[in-house]
């Protein structure tokens, strides 16, 4: 069975305008008369919030199961389909429907249900709310899944981190012709580097010290171009091993342009030691180094945004991703791997630490996706002939509250302390906003790293 | 002898949601599925459609054999059980040959019940439960449909609504004969069941309440049916459809605790270890713990057959049968009658309340039943509105009391916006 895009529906920005099913009305009418919508927009006199009932193309849909006439089956599109030919009108397939996502037309005289409009649907097009919206992720999921899965089946990981998403996907992405590199970190800790003497993935990896990654995936890469090979030099390294001990390193390679495809997975702190704090730890943070007692109240620093620091090294190409949007990543892996093959690509993915942020194992993808809708993440992508661009609209952020209180590292946080979060995350939001209005010739655009850096400075 | 890891009896609607279910959950283990029928599953429901010619019976199959293929399950057909011993784990068919099983699903269903009246054996008459049953009467019905000939059907059930309907469309003249007092008992109230009626009248078919058979004589090529109180009916074809039986003959001497139908528990076990049973053959516990009819649901041999798979496969996301809830959708003449849950009890405590619109000569008839605020029961014709929403809105006792009036005014979009605000 395979993933199937979905038509999502956001409450709280639906107005009961219609426009969606006047829209599917007329995309399903056959004769010029208005057909029955196949979307159905109601309003909760109760609550005052506005619903929907519309066909979501059940993984195992009841509809079908109950039909007596195999009238209903779901489509290797995803796609749960009619077939007028075989319905005997019994409406069955209402009752086994818990979502009125099929339903008995007495204007076409048979039940009827929404079947995506072959990929564009018509109710998404007409919703000028941002009330509904088309989600094609599945797709990518299904193109991901017939890529090799290059990692061990099983992980050491903690319950519910991202992370071994994060790494199966890029490299079943990036594929077996690559040399990988795992400094000390979580990511070894989960088993990249192996057990009991075998290796835990199938391509060649290796364990550098925390401080010399790229030093030694630049060597690498050098090594096998010198021996007319060409292979993807890629890292997975932690926040630690990338922007505080492993810096020096990075700073290196990324200011010679090495081709080397460098992801960081972003858990703010040594997470796998026992949670200490480093530099991407956010102000105000719960650590095992930056306690919380009667003389403290967490961390008293400021993170450093090292994305935007790898972005001034004038790399080929820097990104910011997040788990919670996956189309997002997956198109930013592709271009990083790309920029690869030209220089420096620098790929920064946010990772929620279930265990050492304190928030409960299934909510890890929630509290992804409220860190970038509150703009605590914020999503870009750089490229040096382009300038930067942000991936999402960062103009109506949720409050940042919202994710605060998600976190058990943020549970003791005063009002000031509050306060100054807010203010470092509006701060940030605008920097990005100014560079990302930045136009060519003014100073973020330039063909090779060293004019960029005589240029800015 | 075979051996297989799991054997479903029984190729319908619950013995298949069970492969489907087993299959989820155990990629591995070996299936087999075991139907009497020599053809590709048909479900009864669809039969009354074969008859009315309305559709072709090669093109009612439940499944292909590619399905089976699919899924990586031995499809035999003609399989017939004759005995099951549960203490060696192995199912004798018909034909002599044994299978062994590690874990069974009996999916056996149900069979035509023939009432105790005088004469019937001495006659020709017609059951429909079986796609045989169905050509043989879509043969009859059309020859008496051709001569005007005259039709009796026993039983105004579904199945002797749905018959008798398709009878009188094709040119018989139809008398339905019901020793209840109103049409489909059970599922709907005497005000909704009226209405049905009335369509019947409206198209020719007569139709007698509260009347019992005495006798059946044999009459040149039909029979006579005699009514008690002395009046006879000629009949050309009569229909037997008065009810099912669970399909258990197999079951003597095997453990497996037969009582209505075969005893389950709330993960469809049986009293046998390692067999399962789930559908028509299973005596239904209410969903309300009372003796509302649950029997006979096609949407609950459903759940029934998922329960009992993802049971037998070690399935840790399965959850226990809440209890059947009767569940209708009845198209009569071009029409439509709904009904989910059960009516109020004669003598109803002080909880419960009962809303109805359309009465007599109204377009629509309308009626909701809520016990202490949670909806128990949703009954309309010519009303539209979603059985599956209403179905979930009463297992998970969802109190709906604040919303009465706006369920009686608009059950449709009242009860999607309560969807959509609670499990969307």
């Amino acid at each position: 069975m395979t993933a199937t895009p979905t038509i999502a529906f956001d409450a709280a920005r639906c107005d009961g305008c219609g426009d969606c099913m006047n829209a599917c009305a007329s995309a399903k009418s056959t004769d010029g008369k208005l057909a029955q919508a196949r979307i159905h927009i109601i309003r909760d006199a109760e609550s005052g919030r506005w619903g929907v009932a519309q066909c979501r193309q059940c993984g195992d849909p009841r509809c079908a199961s109950v039909c007596p006439a195999a009238a209903l089956e779901k489509g290797d599109d995803g796609i749960v389909a009619w077939d007028a030919g075989r319905c005997v009108n019994c409406l069955i397939c209402t009752a086994g429907c818990t979502f009125g996502g099929i339903a008995f037309s007495a204007k076409e005289g048979y039940v009827v249900k929404c079947d995506q409009c072959a990929g564009a649907p018509q109710c998404v097009a007409a919703c000028t709310r941002g009330a509904l919206r088309y989600v094609t992720t599945a797709k990518l999921y299904n193109r991901w899944g017939e890529l090799e899965d290059l990692f061990v089946p099983g992980l050491g990981g903690c319950q519910g981190c991202n992370t071994e998403l994060i790494m199966r996907h890029t490299l079943r992405r990036v594929g077996s012709n690559t040399v990988l590199a795992t400094p000390p970190g979580c990511i070894p800790g989960m088993g990249s580097v192996g057990y009991n003497g075998m290796l835990g993935c199938k391509v060649p990896v290796f364990h550098p010290l925390l401080t010399n990654t790229a030093s030694m995936l630049t060597g690498i890469r050098r090594q096998y171009k010198r021996k007319g090979r060409n292979v993807t030099a890629l890292a997975l390294a932690g926040d630690g091993g990338a922007g505080d001990v492993g810096f020096q390193s990075l700073s290196g390679a990324a200011e010679r342009g090495e081709q080397i495809l460098f992801v960081c997975v972003d858990n703010e702190g040594y997470m796998n030691t026992g949670a200490q704090r480093s530099g991407s730890t956010t102000y105000g943070a719960w650590t095992a180094t930056t306690p919380v007692g009667e003389g403290a109240r967490g961390k008293t620093q400021d993170a450093k945004n090292l994305p935007l620091l790898m972005m001034w090294h004038g790399c080929e190409y820097v990104a910011t991703a997040s788990t919670a949007f996956m189309e997002d990543f997956y198109a930013k892996l592709e271009a990083a791997l790309d920029a690869s093959e030209r220089g420096f690509a620098y790929l920064h993915l946010y990772s929620p630490c279930t265990s050492g942020w304190r928030f409960p194992s299934a909510s890890n993808i929630e509290v992804a996706r409220k860190a970038v809708e509150t703009n605590f993440a914020v999503l870009w992508e750089y490229r040096r002939e382009h300038g930067l661009k942000l991936s999402r609209d960062i103009d109506d952020p949720a409050p940042v509250t919202d994710y605060l209180k998600l976190l058990g590292k943020f549970r003791h946080l005063d009002a000031a302390q509050i306060a100054h979060i807010e203010q470092h995350v509006a701060e940030q939001a605008q920097v990005m906003r100014e560079l990302a209005a930045m136009r060519p010739g003014d100073g973020l655009f330039d063909r090779s790293p060293s004019n960029f850096l005589n240029a800015a400075g | 002898m075979e051996q297989f890891d799991y054997v479903v009896l029984g190729a319908s609607h619950a013995g298949l949601e069970a492969l489907r279910a087993i299959r989820a959950h155990d990629a591995d283990g070996s299936i087999a599925v075991l139907d009497r029928e020599g053809r590709l599953p048909v479900s009864p429901t669809v039969l009354p459609y074969v008859v009315s010619g309305k559709r072709p019976e090669d093109r009612i199959a439940l499944r292909e054999r590619g399905w089976f293929d699919d899924l990586q399950v031995a499809y035999r057909q003609q399989a017939h059980a004759a005995a099951l011993d549960t203490a060696y784990s192995r199912l004798r068919l018909a034909d002599g040959r044994e299978i062994g099983y590690g874990k069974l699903l009996l999916a056996t269903g149900a069979a035509p019940a023939i009432p105790p009246i005088e004469g019937l054996s001495d006659v020709r008459f017609h059951v429909l439960r079986t796609l045989d049953d169905a050509l043989a009467l879509r043969e009859v019905a059309s020859a008496a449909g051709r001569s005007a000939g005259r039709a009796v059907v026993l039983g105004a059930g579904l199945v002797g609504m749905h018959a008798a309907e398709n009878l009188a469309r094709a040119g018989a003249r139809v008398t339905i004969v019901e020793m209840r007092d109103q049409v489909l008992p059970g599922y709907f109230d005497a005000t909704a069941a009226a209405r049905i009626e009335g369509a019947f009248r409206d198209n020719g078919v007569e139709v007698l309440t509260g009347r019992r058979v005495a006798r059946v004589a044999p009459r040149a090529a039909g029979c006579t049916v005699l009514l008690e109180g002395g009046e006879a009916c000629d009949a050309d074809v009569l229909l037997v459809a008065a009810g099912v039986r669970p399909e258990v003959s197999y079951l003597a001497g095997s453990g497996v605790a037969v009582e209505r139908g075969v005893v389950v528990d709330e993960f469809m076990r049986t009293a046998a270890a390692n067999v399962w049973a789930a559908g028509d053959v299973v005596q239904t516990r209410s969903f309300f713990g009372d003796a509302t009819p649950a029997g006979g649901i096609l949407p609950d041999a459903v759940e029934q057959g998922r329960t009992a798979g993802m049971s037998m496969a070690g399935d840790p996301a399965l959850q226990p049968y809440p209890g059947g809830v009767s569940l209708n959708t009845y198209g009569f003449f071009g029409r439509r009658a709904l009904s989910v849950g059960r009516d109020a009890p004669r003598e109803a405590g002080p909880g419960w309340e009962t809303r109805v619109r359309g009465g007599e000569g109204s377009d629509a008839y309308l009626k909701i039943v809520l016990c202490e605020g949670r909806l128990q029961g949703v009954f309309g014709v010519d009303v539209l509105f979603d059985p599956g929403i209403m179905w979930e809105l009463i297992l998970r006792r969802v109190d709906v009391g604040a919303r009465a009036d706006a369920l009686l005014e608009d059950p449709q979009d009242t009860a999607r916006a309560l969807m959509s605000g609670l499990w969307r």
